[in-house]
């Protein structure tokens, strides 16, 4: 008899500690690229300068039935930046710039999620060039499902911007008055774990 | 020697001082690739310490590198044809210096060769490693022969490095230059300037 009632309370405890089974963990899909950060920046008032970052890895859980509950985590390798130019590279991940040998990663960790119709706007801390502060997302989920090979997917699309000179990155001084803020495209698809 | 060769009427002899090197001196396109070398060498040092500190908006913020690129590579042509020259002819003589400045000018003309190699290379991988060539002026250019992200920012230390060090052989070796001429009072610069004793 004890042990009966001692297993079936180990079993509710158990069942207690167990999260909602509908927020459910996803892995970014950045083993075979089904993600990206792309970023744009104006070049002298004249046209886009884009970009992205090709290394970089994140979670997110989310809750179909309350969205809101949802959270992201992104971490990027600074260095992998890439804007299809060695040199400009190079340039932009030095100390004049990213400085990414001082900060190798970059960290994108939501604090809230609200909803807006179609849309919803996470917020949440970004990390870069060593200086937190908040920034919104306005993200849509494209769409969501089974996958032919055994694995359950969710997709979202989202953009953002903010001043570079906020994070400590000087453009005021270096790239002229156009290019204050930087606009990020994101691209996330994630395979539920 | 030459001036008694020519009115001996030795035309061969003559053109063969003045071509190739010889115990007693440089020939000519020993003596010219030296001084383009040395003129362009501190040439792309001082541009190059320029040129990473400009503005974005400065005018000659692209225009510098693309005359430090340029310039860069054809001093590498220079130094290829130079090796070869090198190799195919007769050192001057060297008996009048000591045992320990024989030994330390081979070390510092041996060693400008890996030097200079290294320092030329670097920069070639700087703006290659993306796969995009490099614009000699607007005469040619040259491909990418070797592409890895990542390999510009170790090129631009390796180049940086090999720069000041290159920098200080220059200054050690025109130090020694200048000491065998006014010191020693020896032929060592004048075999460089102005190639073989041109009186018998």
């Amino acid at each position: 008899m004890k042990f009966a009632s001692l297993s079936f309370a180990l079993v509710a405890g158990v069942l207690a500690t167990l999260s909602p089974v509908s927020a459910e963990e996803y892995v970014i899909d950045t083993d075979r690229a089904h993600a990206s950060i792309n970023f744009r920046i104006k070049h002298l008032g004249f046209s886009w300068l884009t970009g992205r970052f090709d290394n970089f890895k994140g979670s997110f859980a989310f809750d179909e039935a309350n969205p809101e509950a949802s959270k992201v985590n992104v971490e990027i390798d600074t260095e992998s930046l890439n804007t299809n130019h060695g040199e400009r590279d190079k340039h932009l991940r030095s100390k004049d710039f990213l400085d990414t040998a001082t900060y190798p990663k970059a960290t994108f960790q939501s604090t809230s999620v609200k909803l807006d119709g179609d849309k919803a706007t996470v917020t949440g801390d970004l990390t870069l060039h060593g200086v937190t502060k908040p920034v919104q997302i306005v993200a849509e989920r494209v769409g969501g499902g089974k996958d032919p090979w055994g694995g359950y997917r969710q997709g979202f699309t989202g953009t953002t911007k903010f001043t570079l000179q906020d994070f400590g990155i000087d453009t005021d001084g270096k790239l002229g008055p156009a290019s204050k803020e930087v606009e990020l495209d994101l691209e996330i698809e994630g395979i539920r774990k | 020697m030459t001036s008694m060769d020519l009115r001996r009427g030795n035309w061969g002899k003559f053109l063969a001082m003045l071509i190739f090197d010889t115990r007693a001196g440089y020939g000519v396109p020993s003596r010219l690739i030296h001084w383009i070398m040395a003129i362009g060498v501190l040439f792309l040092f001082g541009l190059g310490l320029w040129m990473v500190d400009l503005d974005y908006y400065s005018a000659y913020y692209t225009l510098a590198p693309h005359i430090h690129r340029s310039v860069g590579i054809l001093l590498l042509i220079l130094l290829v044809f130079r090796f070869g020259w090198r190799l195919v002819n007769i050192r001057p003589d060297d008996g009048d210096l000591t045992a320990f400045e024989r030994v330390a000018a081979r070390i510092v003309h041996w060693g400008f060769y890996p030097l200079l190699l290294g320092l030329m290379v670097s920069g070639y991988l700087i703006s290659t490693a993306d796969g995009h060539p490099i614009e000699v002026f607007d005469w040619f250019s040259v491909p990418s022969v070797y592409e890895r992200k990542g390999l510009e920012d170790t090129a631009g230390e390796v180049h940086e490095i090999l720069a000041y060090l290159t920098i200080a052989l220059v200054a050690l070796h025109s130090a020694a230059a200048l000491k065998h001429h006014f010191i020693d009072r020896s032929r060592t610069l004048a075999r460089m300037w102005s190639g073989p004793p041109t009186n018998p």
